[in-house]
C-alpha cells in the first residue's frame, strides 16, 4: 500500500484501540401503549456496566431487554431514569455507541465496501483514502475482504451479519450494542462468530451489551449475565461467568452455567422461553 | 447472439405477412400501403429534415415537460410520504389526478394556453406529475424503519437521512414511478400534437394528424414506426440500464 505520511497517521490514529465506555443505567423505566393498554416494558431497571465488559441480557421475548438496548442507544427515550455513558447522559443515537441489528440493516444500495464506509463518511477530518483503510482493516478482521465489492444480497446470512459487524466498528464506538444478532443464523455459522466476536472484542476492545434469547449464546460470551423477568420488565438475576477466554460454546463448564441459568429463566414461570443451547 | 437471430427473423416475418397482405389486395392500396411505400415516405421525410425537425420538437417537449414533472414530483412525493397534511391533501389530489387518463388534460389546456408551446408541455407535465408523486410516496413509506434506525446510530441526521438512506432505499419504486410517468407523459403528448395545431412547431403527432388529411396511409404508418422506435429507444437507453442497475444490487428477479 502505498500511503503518503498524511495518511499513513491519520488513517492509523482513526484506527487506534482507543478507550471503552462504562455505562451506568439509573432507575429507567418504559412503557409502551398497546392495544390491550399500558404495557410495562421496563420498570426502575438499573445496571452498570464497566468499561471492556461483555454484559449479556437473557430472557424470554417482551421482557424489555430490546427496549433497553434501543434506550442505551439513543434511539428510544426513557419515560423516567437516565443513561450515563461515561458520566455524560445519553440524549440520542450517536456513533460512540453503534447498535448491531438482528434483522440484516444493511443498505442493498450500497456495496459491502460502501456499507462499511457509511459511518465512516459520517466522520470528519477523514480523507476518503483514511476511510477505505480503515474499511479494509475492518472487512479484513471480519474475514470478508475478498468480498468488498460483493452486492450484499449476494451475501449468506451469516457473511451479513459479518459485514454488520464490520459496518458497527468502523467508526471505532466505544459501545457495540447486539440485539440478538445471531438468531437467525445456522449453528455452524453462529460457532464460528461466537469465536469472531470474542476476539474482535479482545482486540479492539468495546464495552458489549450483547440481547439474546439463547440461554447458552450469553452464558458463552458473557462476563456476566442478566436475566430479565417479563411483566413489567426488570433484571431478576445476575450470574458471573467465570470462565478463560476463548470460550467454546460446546464446553461442559459452559453447560454447567447455561443450565443454572435455564433453572433461574424456568423458575419465572415461562417454560416457553427459549431454552435453546 | 441466437436470441437476436431469432427476434430478426421475427420482425422479418412480420413485414414479410405485411407485404404478402398488399400483394393479396385484400384492402386497397389507400388504406394499406405496402412495407416499400412506408420506407420510401420515411426516406423523402427524413431527406427534406421534416423527420428530424418534428422528432426534435416532440423530444423537446417531452423532456422538458418530464423533467419539470420529475423536479416537482419528488419533492411533492417526500412532502405526502413524511407529513400526514400532504398525505391527506396533496396525496389524496395525486391519487384522483392519477387515474384521469392525461388526454383528458387537453381541452383544459387549450383554453388555459390557447395554442402554444405552454399547452403541450402542461399536458406532459401533467401525465408525468402524478405517477411520480404517487411512486415516491409509496417508496418512502415502504423504506424498512430499520435504515433509518442504523443510519441514525451512526450519526446520520435528517438530510443526510433523507438524501443517503430514504431516497436510495425507495429508488426501486421512484424508478417504477418514472417509467409510468414517462409512459403517461408519452401518450398525453401525442394527443395533444394529433389534436392542437400549434404554429410554432409540427411535431411527430401533427404528421400523423396530416398524413390522416392527406389520406397518405404511408405517411401515418411511418410516423406510427418512428414514435414505437422512439418508445423502444427510450426503455433501453435511458431505463433499462438503470433497471438492470436496481436488479443487480437488490438482488430483485432479471427480466
Amino acid at each position: 500500500m502505498h500511503l503518503t505520511g498524511r495518511h499513513r497517521s491519520s488513517a492509523t490514529e482513526e484506527l487506534q484501540v482507543i478507550a471503552p465506555s462504562k455505562l451506568a443505567i439509573e432507575n429507567v423505566s418504559k412503557s409502551f401503549r398497546g392495544a390491550s393498554g399500558s404495557v410495562l416494558a421496563l420498570d426502575r431497571v438499573s445496571l452498570n456496566v464497566a468499561e471492556a465488559e461483555f454484559v449479556c441480557l437473557v430472557g424470554a421475548s417482551g421482557c424489555g431487554k430490546t427496549t433497553l438496548l434501543n434506550i442505551i442507544a439513543g434511539l428510544e427515550k426513557p419515560d423516567s431514569g437516565l443513561v450515563l455513558a461515561d458520566g455524560k447522559p445519553v440524549t440520542g443515537p450517536g456513533r460512540e455507541r453503534l447498535v448491531m441489528f438482528q434483522e440484516p440493516a444493511l443498505f442493498p444500495w450500497l456495496t459491502v465496501l460502501g456499507n462499511v464506509l457509511f459511518g465512516l463518511k459520517l466522520k470528519p477530518n477523514l480523507t476518503s483514502k483514511d476511510r477505505r483503510d480503515v474499511a479494509s482493516y475492518y472487512l479484513e478482521l471480519v474475514g470478508l475482504s475478498r468480498f468488498e465489492r460483493a452486492n450484499i444480497h449476494e451475501l449468506s446470512g451469516g457473511m451479513k451479519q459479518r459485514v454488520s459487524l464490520a459496518r458497527a466498528l468502523a467508526p471505532n464506538p466505544r459501545v457495540l450494542l447486539m440485539d440478538e444478532p445471531f438468531a437467525a443464523l445456522d449453528a455452524l455459522t453462529r460457532e464460528q462468530l461466537y469465536g469472531d466476536i470474542q476476539r474482535i472484542w479482545k482486540a479492539r476492545r468495546k464495552t458489549i451489551v450483547f440481547v439474546t434469547h439463547n440461554v447458552r449464546e450469553a452464558a458463552c460470551l458473557g462476563d456476566r449475565v442478566l436475566l430479565f423477568a417479563p411483566h413489567p420488565g426488570r433484571i431478576h438475576e445476575e450470574f458471573t461467568v467465570d470462565l478463560p477466554r476463548p470460550r467454546d460454546i460446546n464446553s461442559v463448564d459452559l453447560a454447567a452455567y447455561a443450565t443454572r441459568i435455564t433453572k433461574a429463566l424456568k423458575s419465572l414461570g415461562q417454560p416457553e422461553a427459549a431454552v435453546t443451547g | 447472439m441466437k436470441r437476436f437471430l431469432l427476434a430478426a427473423i421475427f420482425f422479418a416475418a412480420l413485414v414479410l405477412i405485411w407485404e404478402i397482405l398488399f400483394r393479396a389486395k385484400i384492402w386497397s392500396p389507400v388504406l394499406l400501403p405496402s412495407p416499400g411505400q412506408v420506407v420510401t415516405y420515411l426516406e423523402s421525410a427524413a431527406a427534406d429534415g421534416t423527420l428530424a425537425k418534428a422528432t426534435v420538437i416532440t423530444m423537446r417537449r417531452l423532456l422538458v415537460g418530464y423533467v419539470i414533472g420529475l423536479i416537482m414530483g419528488l419533492p411533492l412525493g417526500l412532502l405526502t410520504a413524511r407529513w400526514k397534511l400532504f398525505h391527506d391533501t396533496i396525496g389524496t389530489l395525486a391519487l384522483g389526478l392519477q387515474t384521469l387518463p392525461s388526454v383528458c388534460w387537453v381541452p383544459l389546456a387549450l383554453l388555459w394556453f390557447g395554442q402554444t408551446e405552454a399547452a403541450m408541455l402542461f399536458v406532459v407535465v401533467m401525465g408525468t406529475l402524478w405517477s411520480v408523486v404517487i411512486a415516491t410516496e409509496t417508496g418512502v413509506r415502504n423504506v424498512p424503519p430499520i435504515y433509518r434506525r442504523a443510519a441514525l446510530t451512526m450519526g446520520s441526521k435528517r438530510f443526510h437521512i433523507w438524501f443517503k438512506v430514504i431516497l436510495p432505499a425507495a429508488l426501486p419504486f421512484i424508478v417504477s414511478g418514472m417509467k409510468q410517468g414517462w409512459a403517461f407523459a408519452w401518450r398525453s403528448l401525442m394527443a395533444a400534437e394529433i389534436f392542437v395545431t400549434i404554429l410554432t412547431g409540427f411535431g411527430l403527432g401533427q404528421l400523423l394528424h396530416y398524413g390522416r388529411e392527406l389520406s397518405a396511409m404511408e405517411q401515418v404508418i411511418g410516423i406510427m414506426i418512428v414514435i414505437v422506435v422512439i418508445g423502444l429507444l427510450a426503455d433501453k437507453i435511458f431505463f433499462s440500464p438503470i433497471e438492470k442497475f436496481l436488479h443487480r444490487r437488490w438482488g430483485t428477479s432479471q427480466a
